[in-house]
């Protein structure tokens, strides 16, 4: 089965029922994108499919084969951040931070779609669960990543 | 009728244990070179601190970072005395070790009431339970203590090593240390010659501890009271931060469990072909119950997934054991029937409350309840186990390594010096870290694979099924008030289950001696109750110990989450019988506590207390918890039959506020915990098993549903109070209180349900 992951082209052996979170943690060893629930409750297992928010928990791997998926570790440059996670830095949002990947994920899902969100269309967007309550300064920090002028993403 | 007390001050504990006074300076926490693992090129200065080859100050941080800030504050507590910035620093996780024990954790958590602090008596106990932390090498991150515990230790250990910077530059430059000075992270001489201290190492080998340091004064600190972002956060945005399902290891082997579903129950059989029969699967073992943990069934795979699928595919048989007929409800009916046969273990008494009551002109009485709680911190339970060379190496995301690899050691039937421990990021832990249960199932996974390495991880629904719950309370809340509508008497009557014993028994079975002593001491049980400052001139607080079969533990703010609401309603019940404005009813009760009253205010006056628009009401509710004092006044409206929060705004005194930044965090976060116990938090249990598995039915508060939250700091240089915890207790009642006056109902019954009243 082959994936595009990160902008590198990657071939696995996994049963095709397994899902996506479980083929990019435990056989391409991207831990970046975490287990929460396994029902797509959670959110903590975000990433993007073709700039699109998507619970890889859900997903099985024979239905994401060929896809081009971003996780959170290529969602910024080693050199560079991506604007959001510089603003989530600004705004000082993660706490325990194990939700946050999914966090940022789903917001840059949204960002692509809606580039000035208000708080109604953030709050409709983001349903990702945080057991900390990051939830005020996630929101902020979308808002700050959302005025970042384009050349600057 | 049984009546017993217990009141620790009534203990005949004498002036003899004074004598001891000083003789375990908090001196004797600096370490030595040793404790802290030499590492080619750097230098260690104490137990705390070691200059790294390239200049960078590496910093030992004992704490677990579980998202509440420690791998930021507790350095500024080194780096402020050092006189290095943060930019500089370099955090490491302390190795296990006598000097990194944490002493605040059992000191805070003796049955003294507030107004004790600092008598003989207080100190004399302090002082013994102090010395008992050290023997017992307690490393434990929990009852917001990390700051506590830190604050003389680690601004030592960063004053220590600023000394021997001192010397160490002027050996360099022949010169007197009272010439030399660290500044910006530099040694400087009075004539303008600097030292980077990467190129001090060779000297600071030389240099011995010094036997004499001195604290900065408040006034002449620099990062310690100034917002300070936080060092752990540019990992935790870029996925590379390392949590417990992270740990990675050549040949690792993953596994999944499933424990029997009734509390009580054991494995009768399992049939491990299905699951063998699975491509990938490498074995199918069965584990007792250990650690307070249930027998369970597991299966180790290639990968997690692999393992989880093939579990599904066994038929367990259980045996349900005797309790699989229990019901929440029964246990309710059985605390409720508690409170009326037994008057409990008395924790406060001032004046006579029952005299009190009777001499009193307008009688106000209700009952209150509160359910189990699961934790549902967002990284289940794991923990990551290999046996090879004779050694056990374990990595987990836990709150207390010292008790974990004491329970390892046990399950491996090895001795502790021969388990390694290494700690991960937690991905949450709110007191369920605190638990163990995972490690013997670990252990012996490990053991059956070895010396492959297994990482075990439960499923959200063995993590919300086999938590250690909040126990249930309720609570029989009696007031008075004299004829001028003035208190006079309050006297509080609980029933629930007792955490520290059990947790003693599971962690350390052969201390278990003595539970009824233990629940007799247990301050869980009432803090939030009868530590309150209210000054009623006749005040009574019992609390009667029930046991029930279901597994319970500390959640975050502990019997504050529930003893808060009990308290913090009924205060305002009494104010509407007093018909007084709730604000100023408490403001009656508080004349001898200016800093609970300045508190108040400054949440009331930034709320705008009293003025509000039309369809919604604000509640106010103040509340002491881990050394800090918190008030929130809250704005609540009715949509569509559900209760909406707008806004939340809250003051806290937690003496010196070590980071503001991560100080208002911890609200928000205490406050979000907070909201979702009091709108949906409910574990109920039928047939013996806990009925909520996944996170549908054990619901959260969501970014919509979130109020805006605003954060003000009482200014103080005290010395500092816990934030980990102070947030949660005071929003229930803060909600439940408005609710009230916004539709005259009054919820005492949590989680709040509308339709339930």
């Amino acid at each position: 089965m082959e994936f595009e992951v990160n902008g590198r082209r990657v071939s696995v052996d996994a049963d095709p029922a397994m899902p996506l979170l479980w083929v990019l943690r435990d056989l391409l060893g991207l831990t970046g994108t975490k287990y929460g629930c396994g029902i797509g409750a959670c959110g903590a297992c975000t990433v993007l499919i073709d700039g699109r928010a998507v619970r890889s928990c859900q997903l099985g791997a024979a239905d994401a084969a060929g896809a081009k998926i971003l996780t959170i570790e290529g969602l910024g440059s080693e050199k560079r951040l991506h604007a959001l996670q510089r603003a989530w830095i600004g705004h000082q949002a993660p706490q325990c931070g194990y939700c946050q990947s999914g966090m940022l994920m789903a917001a840059a899902s949204l960002l692509g779609q809606i580039p000035h969100p208000s708080d109604a269309e953030i709050d409709a967007a983001m349903t990702n669960i945080c057991r900390c309550g990051t939830y005020p300064r996630v929101r902020a920090a979308i808002h700050a990543a959302a005025r970042t002028p384009k050349d600057a993403l | 009728m049984r009546r017993r007390s217990f009141i620790l001050g009534g203990i005949g504990l004498g002036g003899a244990l004074v004598v001891g006074w000083g003789v375990l300076p908090p001196r004797s926490r600096l370490g030595t070179r040793e404790t802290l693992p030499p590492i080619e090129g750097d230098v260690s200065l104490n137990g705390w601190v070691r200059i790294a080859a390239d200049g960078k100050v590496v910093i030992a941080v004992p704490r677990s970072e579980m998202g509440q800030g420690v791998y930021t504050a507790l350095p500024m507590l080194v780096a402020e005395e050092l006189g290095v910035g943060l930019a500089q620093v370099r955090v490491e996780q302390a190795p296990i070790d006598a000097i990194f024990g944490n002493v605040a954790v059992l000191t805070t958590n003796l049955p003294f009431h507030p107004d004790q602090e600092g008598t003989d008596l207080a100190r004399a106990s302090e002082w013994i339970v102090a010395k008992l932390a050290r023997e017992l090498d307690l490393q434990v991150t929990g009852g917001s203590t990390s700051v506590r515990d830190a604050w003389q230790p680690m601004r030592l250990a960063g004053a220590a090593a600023r000394e021997m910077l001192l010397a160490a530059a002027a050996k360099h430059w022949n010169a007197a240390p009272a010439q030399c000075s660290v500044v910006d992270g530099e040694v400087r001489h009075l004539d303008g010659r600097r030292l980077a201290l990467r190129d001090l190492i060779g000297a600071l080998r030389e240099v011995p501890l010094p036997s004499e340091v001195r604290l900065k004064r408040a006034q002449d600190f620099t990062l310690i009271g100034k917002p300070a972002p936080r060092l752990d956060l540019p990992d935790k945005v870029t996925g590379k931060a390392r949590y417990g399902i992270d740990v990675r290891l050549p040949g690792m082997l993953f596994a999944a469990l499933r424990a029997c579903p009734t509390i009580g129950g054991t494995l009768r059989r399992v049939d491990p072909a299905p699951a063998l029969a699975q491509p990938g699967v490498v074995r199918v073992s069965t584990l007792p119950g250990a650690a307070g943990g249930a027998p369970a069934v597991a299966v180790v795979a290639r990968s997690w997934w692999t393992a989880q699928h093939a579990l599904e595919k066994l038929h367990i048989d259980w045996d349900e054991g005797p309790n699989a007929d229990m019901s929440s409800d029964w246990i309710f009916a059985r605390l409720r029937g508690a409170l009326g046969a037994d008057d409990g273990v008395t924790f406060l008494e001032r004046g006579d409350g029952e005299a009190g009551l009777a001499r009193s002109v307008l009688l106000v009485e209700a009952e209150y309840r509160a359910p189990y709680l699961a934790h549902a911190a967002l990284e289940p339970m794991n923990c990551t186990a290999r046996f090879a060379g004779g050694r056990l190496a374990i990595w987990a995301p836990t709150q207390v390594p010292s008790v974990l690899r004491h329970v390892a050691a046990r399950a491996a039937g090895i001795d502790e010096d021969k388990v390694d421990v290494t700690i991960t990021m937690l991905g949450g832990g709110f007191g369920r870290r605190l638990e163990v249960d995972f490690v013997p199932q670990v252990v012996w996974l490990a053991r059956d694979v070895a010396p492959a390495p297994v990482q075990l991880l439960w499923s959200r629904e063995e993590d919300t099924t086999h938590d250690f719950y909040r126990p249930a309370a309720v609570a029989k809340m009696k007031g008075g008030l004299d004829a001028n509508g003035l208190p006079l008497a309050l006297v509080a009557r609980s029933a629930s289950d007792a955490i520290v014993s059990q947790y003693v028994k599971r962690t350390y079975p052969s201390l278990a001696g003595g539970a009824s002593v233990v629940d007799a001491l247990d301050k869980t049980t009432v803090q939030g109750l009868f530590d309150q400052p209210y000054e009623f001139p006749h005040r009574h607080v019992a609390h009667v110990t029930h046991r029930a079969p279901v597994p319970i533990g500390f959640l975050r703010s502990v019997g504050h989450s529930h003893n808060a609401f009990f308290t913090e309603c009924f205060i305002d019940e009494m104010a509407i019988a007093a018909r007084r404005d709730p604000l100023d009813f408490r403001r009656l009760l508080l004349e001898h506590h200016p800093r609970h009253r300045a508190v108040l205010e400054l949440a009331a006056a930034r709320a705008q207390w009293g003025q509000v628009g039309p369809g919604r009401a604000q509640g106010i509710a103040l509340h002491e918890a881990f050394g800090s004092i918190v008030a929130q006044v809250v704005e609540v409206s009715l949509a569509r039959g559900a209760i909406r929060v707008h806004r939340v705004v809250c003051a806290i005194d937690c003496g010196t506020a070590v980071n503001p930044e991560i100080v208002a965090q911890q609200m928000e976060s205490g406050i979000v915990f907070g909201l979702t116990a009091a709108l949906y938090g409910e574990i109920t249990i039928s047939g013996g098993r806990v009925e909520q598995s996944n996170f549908p039915q054990y619901r959260m508060l969501t970014m919509a549903e979130t109020p805006r939250i605003e954060t003000h700091i009482v200014p103080s240089d005290a010395a500092p109070g816990g934030v980990g915890e102070a947030g949660t207790p005071p929003i229930a009642p803060a909600v439940a209180n408005a609710l009230y006056r916004l539709n005259g109902r009054r919820l005492r019954s949590l989680p709040l349900r509308l339709a339930a009243s």
